[in-house]
């Protein structure tokens, strides 16, 4: 039966070429992974392979012949002895690639934020007893209450064993645990972050330490391409339930290469979710609530914070839901948004405010991914006024996603700019100055309050 | 024509060698079909094929077990068929249409089966050797006596993680088997001009692991050196090497000029080494198949490509609302 050899497509762009060189004759006898034709593409000159088999019955387009359309036929092909169709066979075996559908603008854009449907549960049950105790603490009680919990979760990472954590975070973990559940590895974030994922893809709950996040930047590529995507690329057949957690941003005179915040940069990446608590009992219940997810979660931890003592709430399975903010202190002249180590700045700057009689309202997201702006956008339409507060860099902010959608959302009700306090755009540098001019400030937040409200 | 070596190997039954035949002309075929689709614009992006590579797959799987996994790197399609995922749901995915494997969303690269332990499909080069450890990794800790298949390229040899890798496994004692498929090329770039020692699998050495090389155009030393790596593995001894010598026939992927090398040293491989044609010479000086039993085995196999390219062509488009799902799982 007669074939038509269409014009193929020879890269992923090509939609028409040149047909530069038949290096076939009519009547020659071709098998498969002949050369047909020389073809140039877009990019390329091309070797163009015969598919099946057969005698050129009839050349259609002469050789030199530019802006061939991809598809069209170009020569047929017969069985031995058969005759060449007196006329082409019919275009229709000639099959167009399905015209990508122009999608709806509706159905393509993102979906509509929901409307301010916020979730302002207390986190804890009126009257449930308090306990003293450090981030530190609560990070390592919530991995030991996991473990005990699923024998699937397991802590791997640089000294997280016998050392007991380069911060001590995970102390007491290898005395309850033993080795084949608490890690130790070698100093090799790339290798690991890919082994932990692939652990995950493999059913267990890996949670990886990172001595800090900065280190993580060697493994990037996991935690983006393996982690975080897999669950899509597999049309929801595997993911990678697992945490990813250690010291992120700045600690102490560390300088640039040790000292930076990375919560816009996960939080730019859908199929992550994100966290990064500032108190010990967010730290605890955000932290049970992430080894429990089925999705990659990053969990951003501060040096400077693992000492500081909070109270806890003494319950026998504490957890804080992702994508629920805190209301850490009511007030009715501005909203004052941050999260992590940015809420020492805020809370610190409404205490001040308050005695200037400006009534600041702090909110601390709590995650980033997903993250609670309902909470947000609900407070401004009460104070109309905000000031974000974060330790990162200004461009690409976590505060400069907030805005936008405060933009989007609450437009009528902003009576000033909304401005984003962050960390300067300079490496860190060394010392002592001006490492503290590179930081967020205190009195910068009040300088940014005080200029919203008109002060 | 030169003369094609062939291995005489006495105790191999009529039924194992027509499985090899029949599994690698699957792989060729459909990799053929696939090519053809793409000149016609129904698959588009990159696609990588696997022609030429065929008996090491093949042979590599016929020493598995249920529950032993496998992942690999984006040449993946071969892969996929010689575990068992539905030729229709492969060609599918690659025509990006609701009825393949990742409803649409992987594509020719990433492409997963759950249900067959395949792991994917992996794009950026490397990556998938360390998720490969890891899922000995998690075997090892659930004690399930299971091995894990985790192939890369002679070009993926030279990244960073692969050694991290090695030294983990080794460290750790992973039931791993790391195939290096060397097709002696990497894109455009032969071996030799950007591997400083010719025999990957001492690369092992190093850190301990046990390892060799073997034709990968034999189908049957394939399956025996798959055989001693997966004893290896499931007797707690770590991790092994295996360097499987082959060689693809087409470009890279689909847009490849292929100037790097010549079409004689393609035309070479192919007439004297090639690994079907060779399987078709044991069986028919065997006496093990005749003329006509081969002849009906490819008219089966062009008719399940037929079919499988027809369900691609068939399938719709993926729903919009597609877009937005599997980003999270549900807790
Ligand atoms: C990290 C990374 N770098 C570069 C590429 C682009 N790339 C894709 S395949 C390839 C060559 C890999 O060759 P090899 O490992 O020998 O595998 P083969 O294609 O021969 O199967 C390159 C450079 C990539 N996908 N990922
Ligand atoms: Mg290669």
């Amino acid at each position: 039966m007669a074939t038509e050899i269409l014009m193929p497509a020879l890269s992923p762009t090509m939609e028409e070429g040149t047909l530069a060189k038949w290096l076939v004759n009519e009547g020659d006898t071709v098998s498969s992974g002949d050369i047909l034709a020389e073809i140039e593409t877009d990019k390329a000159t091309m070797e163009f392979e015969a598919v099946d088999e057969g005698v050129i019955g009839k050349i259609l387009i002469a050789e030199g012949t530019e802006g061939v359309k991809v598809n069209t036929a170009i020569a047929i092909l017969v069985e031995d002895g058969e005759e060449v169709p007196a006329e082409a066979p019919a275009a229709a075996t000639a099959e167009p690639a399905p015209a990508a559908a122009p999608a709806p603008v509706a159905a393509a854009a993102a979906p509509a934020p929901a409307a301010p449907d916020t979730d302002s549960s207390p986190d804890w049950p009126e009257g449930t007893a308090m306990k003293s105790q450090t981030v530190r603490e609560a990070l390592r009680d919530a991995m030991a209450e996991e473990m005990r919990g699923d024998e699937d979760v397991y802590l791997m990472g640089e000294e997280v064993a016998e050392y007991q954590g380069a911060y001590k975070v995970s102390q007491g973990l290898l005395d309850e645990f033993g080795a084949k559940r608490v890690i130790d590895t070698p100093i090799t974030e790339h290798g690991f972050a890919g082994i932990a994922v692939g652990a995950a893809f493999g059913g267990l709950k890996p949670i990886v330490e990172f001595m800090t996040f900065n280190f993580a930047m060697q493994a990037i590529d996991h935690i983006i391409n393996s982690a975080a995507k897999t669950l899509y690329m597999s049309g929801g057949q595997m993911g990678a339930p697992m945490v990813f957690r250690g010291p992120n941003g700045a600690a102490a005179r560390v300088a640039a290469q040790h000292s930076q915040d990375y919560a816009a940069w996960y939080m730019h990446v859908p199929g992550l979710k994100v966290a990064m608590p500032y108190s010990a009992s967010d730290a605890k219940g955000l932290l049970k609530s992430a080894i429990r997810d089925p999705n990659p979660v990053i969990f951003l931890e501060n040096e400077i914070l693992y000492g500081r003592a909070f109270d806890v709430p003494v319950m026998d399975d504490f957890t804080i839901p992702f994508g629920k903010a805190r209301i850490w202190r009511e007030g009715s002249d501005v909203t004052i948004v941050s999260f992590g180590i940015g809420m020492q700045y805020a809370l610190e700057a409404a205490d001040k405010l308050a005695e200037d009689g400006i009534s600041a309202e702090v909110i601390d997201l709590r995650t980033l991914r997903p993250v609670d702006t309902g909470t947000v956008i609900k407070s401004i339409m009460k104070t109309n006024r905000c000031v974000t507060v974060e330790e990162g860099w200004p461009r690409a902010s976590v505060g400069n996603y907030i805005s936008s959608v405060i933009m989007q959302e609450a437009f009528d009700w902003l009576d000033a700019p909304v401005i984003n306090c962050t960390g300067k755009d300079v490496p860190m540098p060394y010392a002592a100055n001006l490492e503290k001019h590179a930081l967020i400030t205190t009195d910068e937040v009040i300088g940014a309050v005080k200029q919203v409200t008109y002060r | 024509m030169a003369a094609r070596k062939t291995t005489k190997k006495s105790n191999i039954s009529a039924e194992e060698l027509t499985g090899y035949y029949r599994d690698m002309l699957l792989i060729r075929r459909f990799e053929e079909k696939a090519g053809q689709l793409y000149g016609m614009g129904l698959i588009g992006g990159f696609c990588h094929l696997y022609i030429g590579q065929e008996a090491v797959v093949v042979g590599l799987e016929a020493a598995t077990e249920e529950g032993d996994k496998r992942i690999t790197s984006y040449r993946d399609h071969g892969h996929m068929l010689a575990c068992g995922m539905e030729p229709g749901g492969v060609m599918a995915e690659l025509t990006g249409r609701e009825g393949g494997l990742s409803k649409g969303k992987g594509g020719s690269m990433h492409m997963f089966s759950k249900e067959k332990h395949f792991y994917g499909g992996h794009g950026i080069v490397g990556a998938q050797v360390p998720l490969g450890a890891g899922l000995a990794f998690a075997d090892k800790y659930k004690e399930n006596g299971r091995v894990t298949f985790t192939y890369f390229g002679d070009g993926a040899a030279n990244q960073g993680q692969v050694y991290e890798t090695f030294n983990m496994a080794a460290l750790w004692d992973l039931p791993v088997v790391f195939v290096i498929e060397n097709n002696q090329y990497a894109m455009g770039t032969a071996q030799k001009r950007s591997t400083s020692t010719p025999d990957l699998w001492t690369r092992g050495a190093a850190f301990g692991i046990a390892g060799e090389a073997v034709d990968g155009m034999d189908v049957l030393a394939v399956k025996a050196a798959s055989e001693k790596a997966i004893a290896h593995c499931r007797a707690g001894k770590g991790p092994y090497i295996l360097e499987v010598k082959t060689y693809r026939y087409r470009g890279h992927s689909m847009s490849d000029p292929a100037k790097y090398r010549t079409r004689e040293e393609v035309q070479k491989v192919r007439e004297e080494k090639d690994a079907i044609e060779h399987v078709r010479d044991l069986l028919l000086q065997g006496g093990h198949a005749t003329e006509d039993k081969l002849k009906a085995i490819d008219k089966e196999i062009k008719a399940v490509v037929n079919q499988a390219a027809d369900f691609a062509r068939e399938s719709p488009e993926p729903a919009l609302d597609e877009l937005w799902t599997d980003i999270y799982a549900e807790a």
